[in-house]
């Protein structure tokens, strides 16, 4: 049983933007930085004009692992986590699991795009190679 | 430039797996050890301080607060803490250290108790955070949902982009199982003390990758006890006091495993900066090391961090063999968490200790006069430099 986040002010865009296939990123309108994990008030300029924005959902692996062990009853294993750069959003990564891709073949600088697993009220980003 | 505070005795239960005796068994245990290290009754303990306190929702990982402590040994107390968030596991004596500096206290019996081996059943991990909660909150929301559960998990892929920078291999890891295992054989109260050959550990099954079982440390039934004195109250005790000459804290980067600039650093690199910044000794100076090891790669992380190496060095310095038995700066001498059972940092701290005392037995450092500690890994980082007065 997949344990699922609680829904907050700063983290519902990100959690249900899958709803309509868009990744979404917290951004400071006044100094521009991404956010994230998304807040409410900016941890450079405290402004509190933060907005989620679609970003385009593609990214570069920034490291990843590959799980053999399954931690929760059902886990189906092995499977490759990834640690994704976000293209348009510098500084921000979002890790998440890579789907449709042997697990074995992933390697950092690769490409990568976004898909989304509906669970509930939750859209979980998902990785897979992105040609 | 030594504070004025010190460790005046510590104290281990006996340790294993799937032991069946309660936490506060343990803790007894090791309390009254720590109290006969140190020639005190506990009349003389005012202060008692813990990490993280008592955690329900996390099975076996701190099932025993401070409260229930208290009032299972008897102890009246005039100061009292409990840290889930701080410097790490070491928060509990980087705290004892800053009341007994301050008068809040003078003896301080700091503890950490597990029974992580007991809980663990089929259904239920002691270490995954969280488990057992209907929704997730907090910065692990962002990594468990997406089955990146364990810490098993972060530690695997901060490897594997130190590998990917570095050139290093599983073979320099294995280096540090296999040298900390030879410590655990000279150490009577290590967990594991069968030989552990190189062959060994890369034949064993893949955790997650670039880490394997014997990268990762050994859930165990336990407990640890630190007396931190005040440095006034330490000269009555009945060993040469162990004073903290400095201590570091710092954390530069957000709390989270995966948005670390840098991720060939972690909060290691924060907290042993801040450390050196407040003493004029140097890593040149210190004879015997505990470096937390809840995954081997913590241990290269630790040694760059601490600046026994460069950057990007230390996969060398462990191949020159700088850090196993009859090394120059001899790691987690009785074993660590990789070998000896993981008491979340209290191990490595209670080794150097006993090393600083000369009571190492066969694997004592001659002439260990200052050590250095670091625990956690990750974004959490705590450092410490003790030496014998
Ligand atoms: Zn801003």
């Amino acid at each position: 049983m997949r344990p699922l986040p609680e829904l907050t002010p700063e983290n519902t865009a990100f959690w249900t933007g899958g709803a309509e296939g868009r990744l979404m990123i917290a951004f400071c309108d006044d100094c521009a930085r991404a956010i994230h994990p998304p807040q409410l008030v900016c941890p450079e300029c405290w402004s509190e004009k933060v907005e989620s924005r679609a970003v385009p959902g593609t990214g570069t692996v920034y490291t990843y692992t590959v799980n053999h062990q399954p931690w929760a009853p059902g886990m189906a294993v092995p499977f490759a986590l990834a640690v994704v750069d976000l293209d348009g959003a510098p500084g921000a990564r979002v890790t998440a699991e890579v789907v449709n891709a042997d697990p074995e073949s992933i390697a950092i600088g690769q490409k990568m795009k976004v898909g989304f697993l509906n669970i509930d009220d939750v859209w979980f980003p998902q990785w897979e190679p992105a040609q | 430039m030594t504070l004025n505070a010190a460790i005046t005795g510590v104290g281990m239960s006996d340790i294993g797996r799937k032991t069946g005796r309660p936490a506060m068994i343990h803790l007894a245990e090791a309390a009254r050890r720590a109290l006969e290290c140190a020639g005190l009754t506990k009349n003389d303990i005012d202060g008692i301080s813990t990490y993280p306190g008592k955690a329900d929702n996390s099975p076996g990982m701190s099932p025993l607060g401070t409260g229930e402590v208290r009032n299972a040994l008897g102890l009246k107390t005039r100061w009292h803490s409990a840290v889930p968030d701080g410097p790490s596991q070491m928060a509990p004596i980087q705290v004892a250290a800053m009341a007994v500096a301050t008068g809040q206290a003078r003896h301080v019996l700091c503890f950490r108790a597990l029974t992580e081996s007991s809980s663990q059943t089929a259904s239920q991990r002691a270490s995954i955070p969280g488990a057992g909660r209907a929704r997730l909150g907090g910065w692990y929301s962002y990594l468990v949902p997406a089955n990146a559960m364990s810490a098993s998990n972060w530690a695997g892929w901060m490897a594997q982009r130190y590998f990917h920078e570095f050139g290093m291999t599983r073979e320099h890891l294995g280096l540090v199982a296999t040298g900390q295992r030879a410590f655990a054989q000279a150490n009577p109260a290590a967990v594991m003390r069968t030989p552990l050959t190189m062959e060994d550990y890369l034949g064993a099954r893949m955790i997650s990758s670039p880490l394997g079982l014997f990268d990762c440390d050994v859930p165990i039934d336990g407990a640890c006890v630190v007396i931190v004195s005040a440095a006034d109250a330490a000269k009555d005790c009945a060993k040469a006091p162990l004073t903290i000459e400095a201590m570091g804290a710092a954390l530069g980067s957000q709390e989270t495993w995966d948005q670390r600039a840098d991720l060939t650093t972690m909060g290691a690199h924060d907290s042993a900066a801040d450390m050196w910044a407040r003493t004029d000794l140097k890593p040149a100076d210190v004879d015997v090391l505990g470096l937390y090891d809840g995954f081997s790669i913590f241990v290269p992380y630790w040694l760059e961090a601490m600046g026994f190496c460069g950057h990007g060095e230390a996969k060398d310095f462990i191949a020159e063999g700088h850090i196993g038995p009859g090394g120059r700066f001899p790691v987690n001498t009785g074993g660590g968490q990789l070998s000896g059972g993981r008491l979340h940092g209290f191990g490595l701290l209670h080794e150097v200790c006993t090393q600083l005392w000369g009571q190492a037995g066969g694997r004592q450092v001659d002439g260990a006069s200052v050590g250095a500690c670091g625990m956690g890994g990750g974004f959490i980082a705590g450092s410490m430099l003790i030496r014998r007065a």
